[in-house]
This record gives structure tokens, C-alpha cells and sequence, in this order.
């Protein structure tokens, strides 16, 4: 991070930073979700929304501020992470205004708009995101908090244990008006204990093995943290019941476990002990019990179960949807009713943009991640790398995790699909999980300090106008 | 530490790529099955969504559509004198689904066909509603009146046929329902609906087509045309050699006759005072083979008669012994038949031979009128020569018209009419309240414009011939004069 100060007066030729294309993306960006939230408009009221100034100039605005923020503080940082992420943000927007508009929930007494609520998330989101860049001038400043993290992170995923669950998962913590998922704030500091752990530890996880039918097994003691994790995870699931947030901790430490150590066995293992933690909670926990009968047969609860009814709504929407979809606005993915706008979201995405909408979502996603992972390969320092393909995984397992669940992939769990569905704690998270990612591929891809001059070289003159 | 990220690169796409595919055999390989569940309220919802296309009868819409104050559904069918037509029209409802035409043209009724895709595109663009089509029907309203009047409030069905053509003119049943009542989806359509479940007359069934009788001595002029087209009979008028009384084939059980004289009566005579014995040696004599050749060509034991309604399938037994057979020949034992069916045998004698095949949809059109599919008359079979169908004719006309005939009460001023009557007992022991049933053709000298069939269920008949002249005879006049009439 030292600023090169060059003293000749040509300076070594800059590579090049990516931001014009970081801009002219966005650009593209805003207007495709400008663009859907004027086709709700029309397909719904058969005219322009009141709103859609508003609505895209905010857009605009967060989206500037956070290229700005870039532009300053991150020269040289990925230039597809901030439009992808604002293009799911925008987009997700539009999507659940259109739900806002549904006579159907309308109708509800429990209704309450959420699209302004969460444009203002968004809002704070992005402010985040601009912090993480401008207080966190090195990622490896978090490498000191390591066992802070671990604390803060156990704290936070016990918390919701204390408060009620919220229809059948304890996830969430209520403070007043709002109710936050602190498993979300959760999943970014157990990457950064990990990242900072296991740069310590692994050689010592690496080396001190024995071999056996093909494995090198580790030591005993050195089993110790997957076991001390694997545990939290199982309780995550018997006391909160969830099953998203356990797989997600759980896949997240292995994969980092695995990048640490470059040892196939700890996949092995961690494959072999989340199997059987999850048959043997799945053996006794009604909850979870419940999720996986509603997976294996949807319809055959229509009527009798909440969770296969919601299912067997959700892929229906699906199936509605077909290859082109109905068009924003015109489908009835609001049948699914509860949780339409936040978990089974993407069930809108699929009814109304179709099998090519679903499609280029979920190759954004995967985009993201990919820049995430890519982030990790050309990082320069071990905690970096770490800490960037942690963060990249976990994204991509809640993707899959949420995304499976809906169509009936997986059983479900009470996770949201980041950025585009309706919940504050989500996206604010997600925009400083991007926050940190951008902040890592800045340092990764900024070039190397130039050799320092040597003393003997002619000066040249230049003669400016 | 590159070798693992390349690896958990992979693994992420594969995460992916498992999402991508799991969405592509939703949406595109399940994507039909899923849009059409019958969980799936989306259907009923588009079939609600605009104004219902509307069924027509004599240029008039016999349906109509009210816009509803619902969030889900925002019009609702209506019915412009639903109990009259509710056998042709069945229902639309929006808790129930619906039936018959209804549902068979539901495509075009909502505007969803494919052949509307124009209309469709069309009105995107000019900013209309979509709107759905018309299904234009062949009946009568004025022969669908005197039916459904006729029945009254007797248990029954009327079927008539235009001979030349098979387009069906009337179809009623009784008692019946008024699909209106329950096409909402609140409280009351479902108490609607329930009752009508419950109600152990079974308003909801459409007799005409779908419940089968057994017919009794209608059924003779069949057991007539085949014993002539096989020759067992040449001449109408000598006598046929029957004792009396018959012995039963194989059996020491005798036939019994309700009317008198019928030892060695001849086939004409035999037909208009209904003989039993003389029908039931004809029947044994023509074989169980050939009987059910010439019950199948008029459409017995065919379970694919659609009008597009498929009709019930009608009974000639394939499989029963000589007694049996002969039984069958007087429309006793297993032998069923749909009143439409009935009116099928009635239409083709009518029609010299020739069977048309029963259809009630003339044309379905696009809502700017445009004809989508027009329906053209088709040939089903020819049951018997015009020469076999003529003699049958002259006997039918026989039983309204001569002193001793039983069908009296069918004459129409300025018209032949031929016809036959029939009571037809059953349940255990014969004990139940007999059929009455009737089938006649009217004949201008332009032909003949129509065929029917009318069944009386529990009626208070006594157990002879006259009671389906006396009770069935007359509705059928009724249906065939509103024809006439309208003809002139």
C-alpha cells in the first residue's frame, strides 16, 4: 500500500484500472433495472410508475457513489463485481415492487409495502460498502482481529437462540421494529476467523499426517477445530433448526480447510461428518423432518403441510413460467403467497422472466462468484486468498442452497437469495461481503511498486507549455 | 495454494451448472405438467381473466360473462336459462372447473387457442382486451324448448337428431341444474354444488347423453331392419310363423306378450301392437352374431360417440347365449342404450340406410366472427339398405297411424310420422316403475328434418306398450312439430 513516488518525470506506463468499464457498465446496469421496473409499470397499470424517477435516480445515485468510492479507494479492483451486484440489486428491486402492486396481497390485512423499505437497505448497504473501502485501506488489517472475529461470530449465531422462532427457524433477533439475521452479518467475520486461523495453522493441518488407503489422515489434535466446528454447526440445526445456515458454515470451513491445507482428505472428511450430522438431526428433529418430506413429495402434502404446499406453489410458479416466462408483471407467482418477496423470490424470476430470465440470473451469479474466485487466485498473501475464496464459497452455497431449495432441488431452508429478495440484513451484508472482495482483487491486481531509480539515471527534461 | 482454488473454481461451477440444469428440466422438460396441475390455480384464473367466449344456439348466445369484483377471478359465467340448456352447455365454474362444451372448447372460449394467436397479437398491439371466441351449436331453441318443457318435472330425456345432416337439434334432461348457481367460488356455489352432489335424482347428470336404459321395444325396429336385411323376412305383411306361445331357445320359459293375436302375426302387425314373440324368434333367427353386426353399425358398443360430448357407451352384448339373445332383441337383458343413441337408430331409418354421425357444434369463431373450424356432416355407417329402411319406415308409420297402433298420440296434421314405442322394465324382478320410451321421425315431402328419442324414467305406467305412447309419445310430437314449424 506504500504510494509509489516516482522521481522521473515519465512515469512507469499504469496498467490499465478498469474503471471506465466499470462505469459504462453500470450504466447498463441501471438501465436494465430501470427498464424492468417500467415494464411492471406498464404490464400492470398500462402506464409509466410515478415512481420510476425516483426510483432510478436513486438507483443511479447508489450506483455512482459506490463507482466513486471505487474510483478513490480501490484503483484497481474488479471491475465486474460492483455493476453485477447493483444490476441484482436494481433488478430484485423491480421485482419486489411488482409484488407490492399484487391485488392479492393487497388485499391481506398484513400487508406493507416493502419495495421503498428496501431501497432504503440498499441505501445502507452501499454506505457500507463505501466504509469497508474507506476504513479498510488493507485487507490484512483483519488478520489482528482473528480471535475477535471468532468471538463476535459465535455471539452473533447464538443470539437468535434467545429469541422466539419465526415460523418454525430460529434466525432471527427483533429489536424493536426491526428484525435482523444476524447469521448473515455472521457468515463474513467467521470467514475472516477462519481465513486468519487456518493461515496460522496450516501447516501444522498440511504436514504432521499419516497415510492411509490413498488419505493422509490427520493427527488426532489436529482434528480438533473441524470437530469444535462440525459441532457448532449440529447445534446450529438442532437449536435455531436451520438447516441453510449449518450447510453453509459448515461447506464454507471446509472449503477453506481444503484451500489451506491442499489435503483431499479433509474433504472427505468434511463430507463424510455433514452426512451424518445431518441423517442423525434429521433422525429426531421434527422440523427438519418436515423439510424433507415436503422435498421428496410436494404435492403429496397439498392441503395437509404448510412447507410442501409453499413447494409445490413454488414450482408450479416454475412450470408457469416455461421457456420465455409470462413477462414482468403478468404472472401469478403471488399465489405462493407468505414469503413470496424474500425466499421464494426467484419463483417470481422463473414465472415471469422464464427459463432465459432464471438462466441469466443464475450465470450472474455464478459470474460473481467466479470474479470472487478469480480474486482468490491472484491474491498475493495466504490470509487474502483465504479470505476471498471463504467469502467467494459461502456466496456460492447460499446461491445453491436457496436457489435448489425453491425448485425443489434440495430440501428448502430459511435462506434468502442475496441482493434481490426482500430483507435488510441480507443485502447490507452482501454489499460488504463485495465491499471486502473488491477491496482484496484492488490489492491483488495493483501493480508491484517499481523498482526503486536508480540514482545514476540522466534526468530527462521535459518542457511543458 | 492455487491448485485447491482451481479445484473449488470447479466445484462452484458445478454447484451451478446443477441449478441450471435442475431449472431447464423444471421449466422446459416439466414446464406442461406443472402449468396444468390440477393444483395450479393459474388455469382457472386465465380462463377468468377476460370476458368467456360465448355458446350460441339460433344466433343468440345461450351464455353470458358479469365482471366480478374479485381479485382473482374477474369475470363470472353466466347462463341465459341454464336448466334448459345445461346439458348441452355443462358448466364454467370457478371453483368446480367445468364440463362438456365448456371445457371441450375451453380454448376458444377463453381465446387461448392457438388459432386466436393473431387475435391475440392483434389486440396487444391495438390495446384491447383479449377476448375469446364463440362455439356456434347446431341445436334448436324451439326444439330444445318443447323438450325440456315436455319433460316437465318427470324424471327423463329428450334426444333429437337431424337425419340428414346427424346435427342434434334438442337435448334435454330433467330434472336438471342451473349451472349459475354455483360459478362463483364462494360459500353458496359450494353449497350449491354440494347440493346438487347430495340430491339423489342426480340433476347434474346429462341424461341424454350419458346414462344409459334399457330400451325396450323401441328396440324391435332394429331386431326389424336386421331380421329383413338377413333375410329372415321378406314380406312385411305374411305371417311369421309363431306359435303361441313362444318357448324361449334352449329353455322351457315362455314369452310373454302383452298384446293380443300375436300367434303367426305378421311383422307389421307385430311392430304396431309390439309383440314380443314375434321379435324374439326374429332375433334368435337372425343369430347373436349378426345382431350385434347391425347394433354395432348404428353405434351400439362404440364408446367413442363424440358430439364432441362423448356419449355413453350403448350395450349389445357380444358374449351372451341364444336365450339371452333372443331377450336382447326385444331390448330386454343386457341390452342399453343412450337416448341420443336411440334417436341415432330412429334418424338413420329416417335417412333411407344411411347413419349420420351426431354432432352439435356447427362452427367455432373468433371473436370478429372469422370461422375457425367449421364442422361438416359425415357419414357413420349404413346400417341397411334404403329398400330394408323403407319397409321399417312403413311399419313405424304404421304404429302412430293405424286403429291398433300404439303410438296414436304422435300424429302430427301435414306430416308422416313414424315411430315406436317402448316400456322398458327393470330392477330386481322387474319390480321398479317402468321406462317409457318413444323414438319417431317426422317426414315432409322435402325429407326428413328430424329424428328423436324420448325416455320417461319412473313413470307411473302400467307395464304395457300404450305407456310410452302415452306419456313419452307426446313430447316427442311436441319436439318434432317446433321443428316443422320452424322449418316453414
Amino acid at each position: 500500500m506504500s504510494v509509489v513516488t516516482n522521481t522521473t518525470t515519465i512515469g512507469a506506463i499504469d496498467l490499465p484500472s478498469r474503471r471506465n468499464t466499470e462505469l459504462a457498465l453500470l450504466g447498463f446496469a441501471v438501465a436494465i433495472a430501470v427498464f424492468a421496473y417500467a415494464n411492471v409499470g406498464l404490464a400492470i397499470n398500462g402506464e409509466l410508475p410515478s415512481g420510476m424517477l425516483g426510483y432510478g435516480l436513486g438507483l443511479s445515485l447508489l450506483a455512482g457513489v459506490g463507482h466513486m468510492a471505487v474510483r478513490r479507494y480501490a484503483k484497481y479492483a474488479d471491475p465486474l463485481l460492483l455493476p453485477l451486484a447493483t444490476l441484482l440489486n436494481g433488478v430484485g428491486l423491480a421485482f419486489i415492487w411488482r409484488l407490492d402492486q399484487s391485488e392479492r396481497f393487497q388485499a391481506l390485512k398484513t400487508f406493507a409495502p416493502a419495495a421503498s423499505k428496501q431501497l432504503m437497505y440498499s441505501a445502507v448497504g452501499v454506505a457500507l460498502f463505501v466504509a469497508v473501502l474507506l476504513l479498510l485501506k488493507d485487507h490484512r488489517i483483519l488478520q489482528r482481529y482473528t480471535y475477535i472475529s471468532m468471538v463476535l461470530a459465535l455471539f452473533l449465531l447464538v443470539l437468535p437462540m434467545f429469541f422466539p422462532a419465526v415460523n418454525g427457524a430460529k434466525i432471527w433477533i427483533s429489536l424493536g421494529p426491526f428484525s435482523i439475521q444476524p447469521g448473515e452479518f455472521a457468515k463474513i467475520i467467521i470467514a475472516i476467523f477462519f481465513s486468519g486461523y487456518l493461515m496460522v495453522k496450516r501447516d501444522a493441518l498440511a504436514l504432521a499426517s499419516r497415510r492411509f488407503m490413498g488419505l493422509y489422515l490427520p493427527r488426532g489434535r489436529d482434528l480438533g477445530p473441524i470437530l469444535v466446528v462440525w459441532a457448532i454447526s449440529i447445534l446450529i440445526l438442532v437449536f435455531e433448526t436451520d438447516l441453510g445456515t449449518s450447510l453453509l458454515f459448515f461447506g464454507m470451513f471446509v472449503v477453506m480447510l481444503y484451500v489451506a491445507t491442499e489435503r483431499t482428505s479433509w474433504i472427505v472428511f468434511g463430507l463424510m461428518m455433514s452426512a451424518a450430522g445431518a441423517v442423525g438431526v434429521a433422525s429426531f428433529e421434527p422440523h427438519v423432518q418436515q423439510r424433507v418430506t415436503a422435498w421428496l413429495d410436494p404435492f403429496a402434502g397439498w392441503g395437509k403441510e404448510a412447507a410442501s404446499e409453499q413447494i409445490a406453489k413454488s414450482l408450479m410458479a416454475f412450470g408457469s413460467g416455461g421457456t420465455l416466462g409470462t413477462g414482468l408483471g403478468q404472472g401469478h407467482s403471488d399465489l405462493i403467497g407468505f414469503a413470496a418477496n424474500s425466499d421464494f423470490i426467484l419463483a417470481t424470476v422463473g414465472e415471469e422472466l422464464g427459463l432465459a430470465g432464471m438462466m441469466a440470473f443464475l450465470l450472474i451469479y455464478g459470474l460473481i462468484v467466479e470474479r470472487g474466485v478469480r480474486t482468490a487466485l491472484a491474491a498475493r498473501d495466504p490470509f487474502g486468498k483465504l479470505l476471498a475464496i471463504g467469502l467467494s464459497g459461502a456466496f456460492a452455497i447460499q446461491v445453491f442452497v436457496v436457489a435448489g431449495g425453491v425448485m425443489g432441488l434440495i430440501p428448502l431452508t430459511g435462506m434468502t437469495m442475496p441482493f434481490i429478495a426482500q430483507g435488510g440484513s441480507s443485502v447490507i451484508a452482501n454489499w460488504a461481503l463485495v465491499g471486502i472482495l473488491i477491496r482484496i482483487s484492488d490489492t491483488a491486481r495493483r501493480p508491484a511498486p517499481a523498482p526503486a531509480p536508480s540514482p545514476d539515471a540522466e534526468m530527462t527534461q521535459v518542457v511543458r507549455p | 495454494m492455487n491448485k485447491p482454488l482451481r479445484r473449488i473454481a470447479i466445484f462452484c461451477g458445478l454447484l451451478v451448472f446443477a441449478l441450471l440444469i435442475r431449472d431447464n428440466w423444471l421449466q422446459y422438460v416439466r414446464a406442461d405438467e406443472l402449468n396444468s396441475h390440477k393444483y395450479n390455480r393459474r388455469v382457472t384464473i386465465e380462463r377468468y381473466a377476460s370476458p368467456r367466449g360465448n355458446i350460441i344456439v339460433d344466433g343468440k348466445p345461450i351464455t353470458g360473462t358479469t365482471a366480478t369484483d374479485d381479485t382473482d377471478y374477474k369475470y363470472r359465467r353466466t347462463y341465459v336459462n341454464g336448466p334448459m340448456w345445461a346439458p348441452v352447455t355443462g358448466y364454467a365454474s370457478q371453483a368446480f372447473d367445468a364440463n362438456q362444451l365448456e371445457k371441450l372448447n375451453d380454448g376458444i372460449l377463453t381465446g387461448n387457442d392457438d388459432r386466436l394467436f393473431f387475435d391475440r397479437t392483434l389486440s396487444m398491439f391495438t390495446g384491447d382486451k383479449k377476448k375469446g371466441g364463440d362455439v356456434v351449436t347446431t341445436l334448436s331453441g324451439a326444439a330444445q324448448k318443447a323438450a325440456f318443457e315436455g319433460l316437465g318435472d318427470k324424471k327423463g330425456a329428450v334426444a333429437a337428431i337431424e337425419p340428414s345432416t346427424g346435427r342434434i337439434l334438442a337435448l334435454a334432461s330433467t330434472p336438471s341444474y342451473d349451472p349459475s348457481s354455483f360459478a362463483g367460488y364462494h360459500d353458496k356455489d359450494a353449497k350449491a354444488w354440494q347440493a346438487l352432489e347430495k340430491d339423489k335424482d342426480k340433476p347434474k347428470l346429462n341424461r341424454a347423453l350419458r346414462e344409459i336404459y334399457p330400451p325396450g321395444s323401441t328396440f324391435k325396429v332394429l331386431t326389424a331392419a336386421a331380421a329383413l336385411e338377413y333375410g329372415k323376412v321378406t314380406d312385411i305383411n305374411a305371417a311369421t310363423k309363431t306359435p303361441e306361445p313362444y318357448i324361449l331357445p334352449d329353455t322351457n320359459r315362455e314369452m310373454v306378450n302383452h298384446a293380443r293375436n300375436c300367434e303367426n302375426a305378421t311383422l307389421k302387425y307385430a311392430m304396431e301392437v309390439s309383440c314380443n314373440s314375434v321379435f324374439a324368434k326374429l332375433g334368435h333367427e337372425v343369430g347373436r352374431d349378426n345382431m350385434v353386426k347391425m347394433a354395432e353399425k348404428f353405434g351400439f358398443n362404440n364408446g367413442e360417440i363424440d358430439t364432441p360430448v362423448r356419449a355413453a357407451k350403448s350395450v349389445y352384448d357380444r358374449n351372451m347365449d341364444r336365450p339371452q339373445n333372443a331377450l336382447s332383441s326385444i331390448g330386454q337383458f343386457n341390452t342399453n342404450a343412450t337416448p341420443l343413441q336411440m334417436a341415432m337408430v330412429a334418424a338413420a331409418i329416417a335417412n333411407d340406410g344411411k347413419l349420420m354421425k351426431p354432432y352439435m357444434v356447427e362452427e367455432l369463431r373468433s371473436p370478429d366472427l372469422d370461422v375457425l373450424e367449421k364442422h361438416e356432416p359425415e357419414e357413420m355407417s349404413q346400417p341397411m339398405s334404403p329398400r330394408t329402411a323403407q319397409l321399417v319406415q312403413e311399419m313405424m308409420e304404421a304404429v302412430v297411424n293405424s286403429d291398433n297402433g300404439t303410438g296414436g298420440k304422435a300424429k302430427i296434421k301435414g306430416a308422416t310420422v313414424g315411430g315406436k314405442t317402448g316400456t322398458a322394465q327393470h330392477g330386481e324382478l322387474n319390480k321398479a316403475r317402468p321406462y317409457a320410451w318413444f323414438i319417431s321421425y317426422a317426414k315432409t315431402d322435402s325429407g326428413s328434418p328430424v329424428a328423436v328419442a324420448v325416455v320417461v324414467e319412473d313413470s307411473s305406467a302400467t307395464r304395457d306398450d300404450i305407456s310410452g305412447g302415452g306419456l313419452a309419445g307426446p313430447i316427442a310430437r311436441d319436439v318434432m312439430k317446433a321443428v316443422l314449424d320452424s322449418k316453414k
